[in-house]
């Protein structure tokens, strides 16, 4: 009973000590007292020294929430009982928030700089005439391949994943909708087909690709591709540039069929509490110079035609994370496939991860 | 010593209400309703008779199965010598403190250690054995698996050997028994519940595990938990989601009447 | 002839396996390249990030008081509850107890977190103060702990000697004088187990937490999985290597200083029998 006794107190003062360390930490940052803004955002997708230059010139404390995925994210938010000012989802998950109504419409009369953003980048089918959303960065979903060991040449189309010697050396990144989608795209189709000839077509063709796939993953294929775990990737081109940074052998290609092109856009959910706050923010990420900070700290596209201006030559002209506008004709955004059809997409992807082996 | 026995139970019983059983109940009444909110048995016949699901079923069965024998087989040895040991709490604590590190970096340490340009292949590449392909295959994912859960099954088995009575295995040593009968007879039957316990910590959560699938499994095998996450985050289907959930609680009613408390009956 | 440790070679490489990941992880934390993929060079940078990281030094913080916080209170409920249904009279209804106890192990943790976020939201809804935040966590933490601790105690409830409480009994003792002297003592092992596991549940715990979390209160475990994405930083393994040596210098120093105070007390003890002997 003593040994309890004495464990018991022991921890109870552990608890007190890391209580106080707490508040003191909190304290020594100046965060207590100021008014607050709650950014729900992907884990580390802002430069830190952003965050902090923001908090110096207008005075509020940010709260940085994270999160790993948008569907988690839409979950906490459509549930209630979070008081987030600016979140950052992707644009199909965007659509799906304007018609849940979990947005709020922008009053474009307190937006300064929305003229910097790239005229393509906007008034997209996700959210015509950006009545609620702010591009943030972008990207596109394409080939990542090691040059150890299959030639450029040889990786141009969708249609090279089903190549013979790729056997068991491709990875597939874990998403429905891309997976089928290339599928769809490989067959000339839109990637956003709702049509069930078109899907079976797809997915009977994806299944004669499944002997060269040797794992299905997601954000830790940046990983096995740097440890050339794998021959080529289906991955992002945010994902890409990681591993292009890690092994100078990888490389990016955007097939030429065509492809999908991502968002992530900013929000201001309507649970905000801060929306001024979140103007400010918003304001303050479309100035060319923390638009072009951030482009360099992420390594993503930045969507900023003034930051562009800024960003050093070698990563503007780079023409696999921003490609040629032929090219771009061919990128397509997602929309939001509705219950139904999210659901067909994702069991018909099911059944594809299991019919491997 | 009922009335305060029922009074030590209270802020128990109260959690099991308002955790436990509001959550099931929510849990069952929700696998009823179908992706548009109507009321529906579409889910468990999706589950039921498409072979997709039951494929899944034993799969999870299958591996948490596997990974469980494994875990015995290797935690039962490091339990019974632990007891031998001199300072054997301190290793005990030695032991559990891995788990203290987060899990997603120590798949990524195993990452790096089973890659094709990793820790083992290097050394295999230097013993002349050539690179392997380790990661992405059932023996990866059944170490990494068995890893995470070890603490989990030596824990209780170390405590229940720990407690036993020292004379009872002199006692079996005097009536002729050698060590081999000793611990088939004696130590064995009476760390039995030990072992019941770390069987139920150990095989119950493995069926549900998704993240070990795909990061050391590369998805190569489906068990429930992915579709659980798939239905509950990115369809947003909770009426299927929940009906997996369900059949998974039937699942542990059965494990626990298979491995729960006999009638203590007269010993044979 | 010496017999050969066998079981010695044994634990020695159950300790192997158990912290090469751990070790890797510490080796990778000094490397000057950005990632684990290949060491490049020596370098601090990663520790000092970790330092001059304020929001992260404060979510380390907030882990560990959730940790101990929540274990001790689920230590407590688990422990009564263990023993409610140890004393409970009937076979089946104890079966069922510990059946409905082992839901929460059994369940996914992506249907805990969306349940619980559910329950707290509408008590969010009846409540016009309360909002996610630490408290909702906190109160999940204990929930998803207790059924470990129950496993954890039970057992030993069952190696106990109903006959010590009898003659406790027998000698005069009240029930709290029970508890507290026979019963309680008794369960130590399974009471710290179930302490240890609990406490390693909500370290390790992720999508409960992310569902019922909000108001920036977040755990390292939140913050890693986000991480994912863009990658994790050195300055994680650093935090994780410093994390790690910490504990172990709380467990080691914790287990000297107990055995000490057990020595020094028996050397009293044996000291005052000794005097009182030789009276």
């Amino acid at each position: 009973m003593k040994k309890l006794q004495s464990l018991i107190i022991g921890i109870i003062l552990i608890i007190v000590v890391l209580l106080l360390g707490v508040r003191q930490l909190e304290k020594s940052t100046g965060m207590a007292g100021a008014q607050v803004l709650n950014i729900y955002n992907w884990g580390d997708y802002i430069d830190p020294e952003l965050l902090k230059k923001f908090e110096e010139e207008s005075g509020y404390k940010v709260n940085y929430d994270t999160f790993d995925s948008n569907e988690a994210m839409f979950t906490k938010i459509r549930q209630g009982g979070t008081a987030y000012d600016i979140s950052i989802p992707s644009e199909y998950m965007i659509q799906k928030m304007i018609d849940e109504k979990l947005v709020l419409p922008l009053d474009h009369a307190k937006i300064k700089g929305l003229e910097n953003i790239d005229a393509r980048f906007l008034n997209l089918s996700f959210d015509p005439e950006n009545s609620y959303s702010i591009p943030y960065f972008w990207g596109t979903l394409g080939i990542a391949y090691n040059d150890k060991f299959i030639s450029a040449d040889k990786m141009t189309s969708w249609d090279d994943l089903w190549r013979p010697e790729l056997k068991d050396n491709i990875m597939l990144i874990d998403g429905a909708r891309e997976i089928i989608g290339l599928g769809l795209n490989s067959l000339g189709y839109s990637l956003n087909s709702k049509n069930m000839e078109e899907l079976d077509e797809a997915v009977t063709k994806l299944r004669k690709m499944t002997p060269n796939v040797k794992a299905i993953v997601a954000d830790e294929i940046k990983m096995y591709m740097a440890n050339e775990e794998s021959a080529v990737a289906v991955t992002f081109s945010g994902e890409a540039a990681d591993m292009m940074a890690e092994n100078e052998h990888i490389h990016y290609v955007i097939p030429k069929e065509g492809s999908n092109l991502w968002f992530d856009n900013i929000v201001i959910p309507k649970t905000a509490k801060n929306v001024d706050g979140a103007y400010e923010f918003i304001n303050f990420m479309l100035r060319p110079e923390n638009a072009a900070q951030n482009a360099e700290y992420i390594g993503y596209s930045t969507p900023n035609k003034k930051a562009l201006d800024i960003l050093p030559k070698e990563i503007t002209e780079d023409e696999q994370f921003y490609p040629t506008d032929e090219l771009m004709s061919h990128l397509e955004v997602y929309e939001d496939l509705g219950k139904e059809y999210l659901g067909i997409y994702n069991d018909l992807f099911l059944e594809l991860k299991m019919y491997r082996k | 010593m009922t009335k305060i026995r029922r009074l030590y139970a209270i802020p128990y019983m109260f959690w099991l209400v308002l955790f436990v059983i509001a959550p099931v109940l929510m849990i069952v009444y929700q696998s009823f309703f179908d992706m548009n909110g109507q009321f529906s048995l579409i889910n468990y016949q999706s589950y039921f008779a498409s072979g997709k699901y039951l494929t899944m079923t034993l799969n999870s069965v299958w591996y948490a199965f596997l990974i469980t024998v494994i875990t015995l087989l290797i935690s039962y040895p490091t339990a019974y010598f632990l007891t031998k040991l001199k300072h054997k709490d301190l290793w005990l604590l030695l032991i559990i403190l891995p788990t203290w590190v987060n899990l997603l970096l120590k798949a990524y340490a195993f990452i790096g250690i089973f890659g094709i340009n990793g820790s083992i292949n290097s050394f295999l590449t230097f013993t002349g054995i050539g690179p392997q392909q380790i990661l992405f295959t059932d023996f990866s994912f059944l170490v990494v698996a068995t890893y995470i859960e070890l603490p989990f099954m030596i824990m209780p088995i170390y405590n229940a050997l720990e407690e036993m009575n020292p004379s009872l295995i002199s006692a079996s040593r005097d009536l002729g028994a050698n060590s081999f009968e000793t611990f088939r007879r004696v130590v064995f039957p009476l760390s039995l519940n030990g072992v019941k316990s770390g069987v139920q910590a150990v095989f119950i959560p493995s069926l549900s595990l998704f993240m070990l699938t795909r990061l050391i499994g590369g998805n190569r095998v489906i068990t429930l938990g992915t579709a659980i996450e798939q239905h509950f985050l990115v369809t947003q289907n909770w009426g299927m989601g929940s009906t997996i959930g369900v059949v998974l609680i039937i699942a542990m009613f059965v494990v626990m009447i298979l491995t729960g408390e006999k009638k203590k009956g007269g010993k044979k | 002839m010496k017999k050969f440790p066998w079981s010695r070679l044994y634990l020695a490489l159950v300790f192997v396996l158990l912290y090469a990941p751990i070790f890797y992880l510490i080796f990778y934390s000094f490397n000057d390249g950005g990632t684990m993929n290949s060491f490049t060079g020596f370098t601090w940078d990663n520790y000092t990030a970790v330092f001059e990281d304020s929001r992260l030094l404060i979510i380390v913080l907030n882990t560990f008081m959730l940790a101990f916080l929540s274990a001790l209170a689920a230590t407590a409920i688990g422990t009564f509850g263990a023993m409610a249904i140890y004393y409970t009279k009937q076979r089946s209804t104890r079966n069922t107890l510990l059946s409905l106890n082992n839901i929460l192990l059994v369940s996914p943790d992506v249907i805990i977190g969306a349940s619980f976020l559910i329950f707290f939201t509408m008590i969010g809804s009846l409540f016009r103060n309360f909002s996610l935040g630490f408290m909702s966590v906190l109160l999940s933490h204990i929930a998803f702990s207790i059924p470990i601790v129950v496993l954890m105690v039970l057992p030993k409830l069952h190696e106990m000697n109903d006959s010590m409480v009898d003659a406790a009994r027998d000698l005069g003792a009240n029930n709290f004088q029970v508890v507290k002297n026979i019963i309680l003592p008794f369960l130590s092992p399974g009471i710290i187990a179930g302490y240890f596991m609990a406490f390693t549940y909500s370290l390790d715990d992720f999508a409960v937490t992310f569902f019922v979390t909000g108001n920036g209160f977040s755990t390292l475990s939140v913050e890693i999985y986000s991480r994912a994405r863009q990658g994790i930083s050195l300055e994680i393994n650093a935090l994780s290597t410093l994390v790690f040596l910490f504990s172990m210098i709380l467990v080691v120093g914790y287990y000297f200083i107990s055995k000490e105070n057990v020595s020094r007390r028996v050397r009293k003890n044996r000291k005052k029998r000794e005097v009182t002997d030789l009276q």
